[in-house]
């Protein structure tokens, strides 16, 4: 069952200067599922997955020891391209980062940067993306204005539909509903229920019953160690460490 | 004294204070309309900024100060042409490309040529570029237009450079790391959306250079060479208007025609920066509201 496994971490330490962020991290993670990473602040959830795409690279003075394996070749190997990396592995970010353009510049900004310039196929793909992200019906008419106009539910399902656009294998969502209200929230947790037949979904959130409602497995993180991880069902009801039982019933973080 | 009185008392002294400045501004500008507008009752208005002569102490006199102006702007254009391209870069690499210790020099140095007197900028226009120009391009003098544009060039650049960064710095950490995981390159990046970013933020520091070059006075009037006609070429002299100033002020009798128009050619620079610094303030404010994800 090798293929069922993109990513797989393997004793990973991860640091910030001396600050040790991360301790002997070994994950796998599945084909089309969503793999939820929760924990307390600081713990080190964010960090992992900012490393699977090699978002972590752009912070000076940091360092990575292990090997992090996307389709089974390490992505830190010195002879790997992280900008082919990221463009296989998408990333959606805590708080709705649109680009100061219009919609449709917004979609189209990666796939252009990779050599798409055809306006009809630019034009197919925007549709098709935001038709994956829900957001289609919304903006249909308002392409060409300024993706600062949404509210920030709509920004944020922008930002889904612009990381689609590359057709990634994987994407990362880094806490994506933590600054939205509770309807664009449920909006977004129905779309990664959508969106994981097509894609590998790994998603940090501080909200535990969110983890429990999409995500197939469950990984609990403890001061830059990987506590416990397994089937989602089985960390909500009987995980087998003391710690994150008393984290999940909010005993502490 | 109770708290309310305080404060109140408080309040009135800040606005004294602040009201100072404003005050004496007003003053400085009433004075300089008062002086300068009688050279009007003597030539018209379009005869004065479009006529082609300025010969003040012949007779009869000449005021046109058409050649000053275009003196003015040509120095002030070919200086743009050079501090733009030199100070926007120097910004984008300071801010997005150097390292932290390369960073840390480069930006205190450039700080630093913004410290360097004009005076001494001229000095060395006049005593190292102008025998260097003269020589090389055979020239009867090294006092003249590609002299004075490189001098205040140098002395625009750290502006432009400065504010640009700012400009730079204040792009929202959040477009960069969503460029990034776009898979697009550091270059990309800033060429895509850093420098659109912040380009409201650029054109100010643009204009604000602009400004600079075209009310600075010492360089111009060292190095600019001082011929009060319209030139032919780079390699001609002109006197833009504070050059021509400093120069005749001294020379100019109290409230002489001469001392009229030299008070009317500080109206023009003066009104000529003001909308240099109007134009700077609304273009930084035309795309203030475009900032990060706003929830």
């Amino acid at each position: 069952m090798e293929d069922n496994r993109v990513i797989k971490t393997k004793d990973v330490n991860f640091y910030y200067g001396k600050f040790r962020a991360l301790t002997d991290i070994s994950m796998d993670f599945e084909k089309n599922r969503v793999t939820a990473l929760i924990g307390p602040s600081g713990c080190g959830k964010s960090t992992l997955l900012r490393l699977l795409n090699r978002m972590n690279d752009l912070i000076d003075g940091t360092r990575v020891e292990g090997e992090v394996l996307f389709e089974g070749k390490n992505i830190y190997d010195p002879e790997v391209d992280p900008v082919e990396i990221r463009r296989r592995i998408g990333m959606v970010f805590q708080k709705p980062n649109p680009f100061p353009k219009s919609i449709f510049s917004n979609i189209t900004y990666g796939p252009r940067l990779a050599g798409l310039s055809d306006r009809v196929e630019l034009e197919a793909l925007a549709e098709q993306s935001l038709k994956q992200a829900v957001l289609w019906d919304e903006v249909k008419d308002i392409l060409g204005q300024s993706a600062m106009m949404l509210s920030g539910g709509q920004q944020q399902r922008l930002c889904i539909a612009r990381a689609l656009a590359m057709k990634p294998d994987v994407l990362l969502m880094d806490e994506p509903t933590s600054a939205l209200d509770p309807i664009s929230t449920a909006k977004i947790e129905e779309l990664i229920q959508d969106l994981k037949r097509q894609y590998t979904i790994i998603i940090v959130t501080h909200n535990m019953q969110q983890a429990a409602r999409i995500s197939d497995k469950t990984g609990f993180f403890y001061i830059g160690k990987l506590i416990e991880y397994s089937a989602t069902e089985k960390i909500f009801t009987r995980p087998d460490v003391k710690q994150t039982e008393d984290y999940i019933t909010g005993r502490f973080g | 004294m109770t708290r309310r009185l305080k404060e109140i008392i408080i309040k009135r002294i800040f606005f004294l204070f602040a009201c100072v400045s404003i005050l004496i501004l007003g003053l400085i500008v009433t004075f300089l309309f008062r002086e300068g507008i009688p050279i009007f009752r003597i030539v018209s208005v379009p005869d004065f900024l479009l006529g082609g002569e300025w010969y003040p102490t012949f007779d009869p006199p000449a005021f046109g100060i058409w050649p000053l102006i275009v003196g003015s702007f040509i120095v002030t254009f070919f200086s743009t042409l050079i501090a733009v391209p030199l100070g926007v870069l120097s910004a984008v690499y300071i801010s997005e490309v150097a390292p932290r210790p390369l960073k840390e020099v480069l930006k205190p140095l450039i700080e630093l040529l913004a410290g360097i007197p004009s005076v001494v900028l001229g000095f060395f226009g006049m005593v190292v570029l102008a025998p260097w120009l003269q020589d090389t391009f055979d020239l009867p003098t090294g006092l003249n237009i590609v002299n004075a544009s490189l001098m205040l060039a140098l002395m625009a650049i750290p502006t432009i450079s400065s504010i640009a960064e700012d400009a730079l710095y204040t792009v929202p950490r959040e477009f960069k790391e969503a460029s990034y995981a776009l898979g697009a390159t550091k270059s990309e990046t800033i060429l895509k959306v850093i420098i659109p970013s912040a380009l409201s933020g650029i054109s100010t520091a643009v204009i604000l250079g602009m400004a600079r070059a075209i009310g600075e006075t010492m360089v111009v009037l060292m190095v600019a060479g001082g011929a009060a006609a319209i030139p032919e070429s780079l390699f001609d002299s002109v006197r833009p208007m504070p050059a021509s100033i400093a120069a005749e002020m001294g020379e100019a009798p109290f409230r002489s025609e001469h001392y009229h128009a030299l008070f009317a050619t500080g109206i023009v620079l003066f009104l000529l920066t003001l909308a240099f610094n109007l134009i700077a303030d609304y273009v930084s404010h035309k795309f203030k509201e475009v900032g990060s994800g706003t929830l």
